[in-house]
């Protein structure tokens, strides 16, 4: 046996290969000349995602990743400033409400068309109204933001705070509610009440969601739904993780800039910076802020968004009765070093919290000061209390804008903790894996956890909190105070009078901090979303509601 | 040999009924799931109890395992809760399958190509610069992580020198058109060579990481095999008679080395799909292996279903193929 021969088979798959390469790349080079991202004038912006939409109709949608996309496609009779968390006017131009802050008028706006060229006006606006409100069971379940906005569907017509929608012209339509509500009209800027075709919703039978086994599966229309916005849906390839919006040229508005917006769906942080680095996508959301640094030095911009996120200690006396008193629980508080906190173990732009709202919401109370970090005091007042032993849970597997490594914080405030003379049994579960539920179930006596805003309304950040006795973390229905607080969070928000309510709302958080302390307001953070270096025009959003019709690569 | 495969298909479906109401207890014990899936951190105990109600988990455990397997004998597998919501989960799973098969295809043609020859090269030339080299290369494959040399892989040839895609099966920006959904068979069959070339390229480096356990395994078994037969007299006796190397080669050394080779090879298919898990998450490939990390991470339980139940049919099948297979080469094996 010689070398020759034994070599053959070798030398045959070498030039073989060689051969389908060259071939293939011959190939390539002939064909069309494909979109790049890295060419300095591409006209599709690439972003990655971390998750895959998932359900493409908005109104069944509730998780960030699906909104992002929808965003591009659907408007809202209200929307949000560019960089800010105000409303402004979308579809509608302008609104007023009646005196008794019930029945709202809204002028809308003329000459804009669906992309399936059906005309938005008045009976479109109360076609989706009917729509979202006549849900049956699997819809009213899906649902969730028509649930925590308007309360109720159809079903219990009584208990929602939806009463009817007249269409009075073409451009004109009365909405109209069962009680005056701080939140509302802000929170029809919410990405799921958009406005979507009542053709294509009829044609592609929008409601007929249903159950099956231990999920939903929806109707043809979830997607391919059809919105007013800058962009509209070109393709979800499944397959290859990938969703293409194309520019709507029939747009009312500025037409967006890029002709593309590709969407590529990969859940993993660092293959994101990965691609980022290899430049086969131009940006993506939550770089992780230990690589802040790194990333900028690449050449890459972050863009940082203002912080609409409150991150808190949340404190349940159900569990462990010494809770109770509010001078343990300021005690805990006293003993965190949040200040040390914030300083190593958040991003840059973090602040201390002086209460459970960022100071973007109307009725934040600029007068607080921060409660000081006292180490000896909080002592002197968990020995006054006979000790303290604290189940304190954090979630694992997880990174939230607010809390972008929980077991660091954790940690951190453990040793504080004591450090201050108070025993912790640690608990850990992951994020979706039972940490959830078990903060729900009031399973253990402190927590971690924290939220991001949904519309400008102190309703949203307190109100969600320790409005209602019956659904909340905090223990508040056996609390003394519990029931005072949410009756005079109920009345705060049925305040017509914006100066009025304001007033109310700074008071109760001056209140919540000094008297109740039913949690720990820890600290703010600004979540950053970041895009290659020939990105410009992106807007960063305090609500993460980034438009990218604004956003052009490589200067076109 | 009928009778032998329908005893195994018989073992199989046993297998799997077993497994189902493992795989059932096994999730319904798991904290968190299908509410926390839907719902997420908004949720509140009105609307925990209302979903509980519209799917059926109030109802005790044992009614809620009869109608799972009453809808599993009528073919619905459910639908997704977390990773593609409100897509069938068989769908999902047969949808991705592709992508994992085509991976570990590949990855099982290099470890073959490049394991079997250079095995027998190595045991014929026992002892030489080329058989050491290649034990310690071998070694070296066994002993790095599969989801390591993948990042390594990248780390080189994607980020630093740009050679290779990152992630992914192609590139955003191609358009190929799906018949298979294994992309580069699809690209070649509609002579669309450029998304063909695009999927390869995507596929090298994934591939290569995902082959360095299964090459290894495969050329140190040939060698060892290749060394075991080259001192059996009948090679001895088929040298003397003057037999050419070819006859030799093929007809005896190879065929009688080739029967532990191709055990191997079964077993590393399963291997195999178990690294495609880690390498597929690495390289977010979209196979079965990144739907069965994204489906556990998002306590989507149908799809983890379909997918656990899938694995341990395929594997089960595989396993029957290779017995099969056994039968074919060794005529012994078929009179037992």
């Amino acid at each position: 046996m010689t070398f020759k021969r034994k070599a053959t088979p070798f030398a045959v798959l070498t030039v073989a290969a060689l051969a389908l390469t060259a071939c293939a790349q011959s190939d390539r080079d002939e064909g069309t000349e494909t979109t790049g991202t890295s060419d300095g004038g591409s006209s599709t912006f690439t972003f990655g995602a971390a998750g895959a939409p998932s359900v493409l109709d908005p109104f069944y949608a509730t998780d960030g990743e699906t909104f992002r996309v929808t965003r591009q496609m659907f408007e809202g009779l209200v929307g949000i400033k560019a960089g800010s968390a105000e409303v402004e006017p979308e579809l509608a131009e302008k609104w007023e409400p009646d005196a008794s802050g019930t029945n709202w008028t809204f002028t809308l706006r003329t000459g804009v068309k669906f992309q399936d060229g059906e005309p938005f006006n008045a009976d479109a606006v109360c076609k989706n109204f009917e729509r979202m409100f006549d849900q049956n069971d699997a819809g009213q379940v899906r649902g969730e933001y028509w649930a925590n906005t308007f309360g109720a569907f159809k079903a219990k017509a009584a208990d929602s705070l939806y009463k009817g929608c007249e269409a009075k012209d073409e451009k004109t339509v009365i909405l109209s509610v069962t009680r005056p509500t701080s939140g509302f009209p802000t929170f029809l800027s919410l990405e799921s009440l958009s406005m979507q075709s009542p053709k294509a919703m009829t044609a592609g039978k929008a409601n007929e969601i249903a159950a099956q086994g231990e999920g939903f599966t929806f109707p043809a229309y979830a997607t391919a739904p059809v919105g007013t916005g800058p962009y509209k849906l070109e393709k979800y390839d499944e397959a290859n993780k990938t969703v293409t919006l194309v520019r709507n040229d029939e747009y009312w508005g500025e037409k967006a800039k890029n002709a593309k917006v590709v969407f590529k769906i990969i859940p993993d942080e660092s293959t994101r910076r990965q691609e980022l680095q290899a430049k086969s996508i131009n940006g993506y959301d939550l770089p992780n802020p230990a690589d802040w640094k790194g990333l900028e030095s690449e050449g890459n911009k972050l863009e940082i968004r203002k912080p609409f996120n409150v991150f808190y200690v949340g404190l349940n006396p159900n569990k462990n009765p010494k809770l109770q008193d509010v001078k343990v629980r300021k005690a805990i508080y006293q003993a965190i070093n949040r200040e040390q906190l914030v300083k190593t173990q958040l991003p840059e732009g973090a602040t201390v919290a002086t209460q459970m709202m960022p100071d973007t919401v109307s009725g934040y109370n600029k007068s607080l000061e921060a409660t000081k970090y006292d180490a000896a005091a909080a002592k002197a007042a968990i020995t006054a209390a006979g000790g303290l032993t604290l189940n304190f849970a954090y979630p694992s597997e997880v990174s939230r804008p607010y809390m972008p490594n929980p077991q660091k914080l954790y940690q951190a405030m453990v040793t504080d903790l004591e450090a201050a003379g108070i025993k912790v049994t640690q608990s850990t579960k992951p994020w979706a894996g039972g940490y959830l539920d078990g903060v729900d179930a009031g399973a253990y006596d402190a927590f971690l956890l924290g939220w991001t805003g949904d519309y400008d309304a102190a309703a949203n950040f307190v109100g969600t909190f320790f409005g209602n006795l019956a659904q909340n973390n905090f223990g508040l229905a056996k609390q003394t105070f519990g029931p005072t607080l949410a009756g005079d969070l109920a009345k705060a928000d049925s305040i017509v009078d914006e100066a009025e309510r304001t007033a109310a709302y700074e008071k109760l958080n001056q209140q919540i901090q000094e008297e109740y302390l039913p949690a720990l307001a820890i600290s703010h953070s600004p979540p950053a979303l970041v895009v290659g270096d020939n990105v410009e025009g992106v807007v960063p959003s305090p609500l993460t509601a980034e438009e990218f019709s604004s956003v052009t690569v490589g200067g076109k | 040999m009928l009778r032998f495969i329908v005893r195994r298909l018989i073992q199989m479906v046993a297998v799997l009924a077993v497994l189902s109401l493992l795989l059932f207890v096994w999730l319904k014990s798991l904290p968190g799931g299908t509410v926390s899936a839907l719902l997420g951190e908004r949720a509140t105990p009105q609307s925990r109890a209302a979903l509980e109600k519209v799917l059926g988990l109030d109802q005790p455990l044992w009614s809620q395992y009869l109608s799972f397997l009453g809808r599993i004998l009528k073919g619905d597998f459910g639908v997704s809760n977390g990773v593609l919501v409100g897509r069938d989960a068989l769908d999902i799973f047969l949808q991705r399958m592709p992508a994992t098969l085509e991976l570990s295809t590949f990855a099982m043609i290099i470890a073959v190509a490049l394991g079997i020859p250079l095995g027998y090269m190595a045991a014929r030339r026992h002892g030489s610069l080329l058989d050491n080299a290649s034990v310690i290369t071998s070694l070296v494959g066994v002993a790095i992580p599969v989801f390591f040399l993948a990042f390594l892989l990248k780390y080189i040839f994607a980020i630093k020198l740009g050679w290779l895609p990152v992630s992914g099966r192609q590139g955003s920006e191609i358009e190929g058109t799906r018949v298979t959904g294994f992309f580069v068979f699809d690209g070649l069959i509609t002579r669309e060579f450029d998304a063909a070339w695009d999927a390869f390229k995507h596929l090298i480096l994934p591939a290569v990481a995902l082959s360095s356990i299964p090459f290894a395994v495969i050329f140190r078994i040939t060698r060892a095999a290749v060394l075991d037969v080259v001192d059996e007299d009948y090679i001895r006796t088929a040298e003397s008679k003057g037999l050419s190397n070819r006859i030799i080669r093929g007809r005896h050394i190879l065929r009688n080395a080739m029967l532990p080779v191709t055990t191997t090879i079964g077993l590393q298919i399963g291997a195999l799909l178990a690294g495609a898990v880690l390498t597929e998450q690495v390289f977010s490939f979209g196979g079965v292996g990144n739907i069965l990390a994204e489906s556990f991470t998002k306590r989507d339980y149908p799809v983890l279903q379909v997918v656990i139940l899938a694995a341990a049919a395929g594997y089960v099948i595989v396993n029957l193929l290779v017995d099969i297979a056994y039968a074919v080469i060794d005529p012994r094996v078929r009179t037992r």
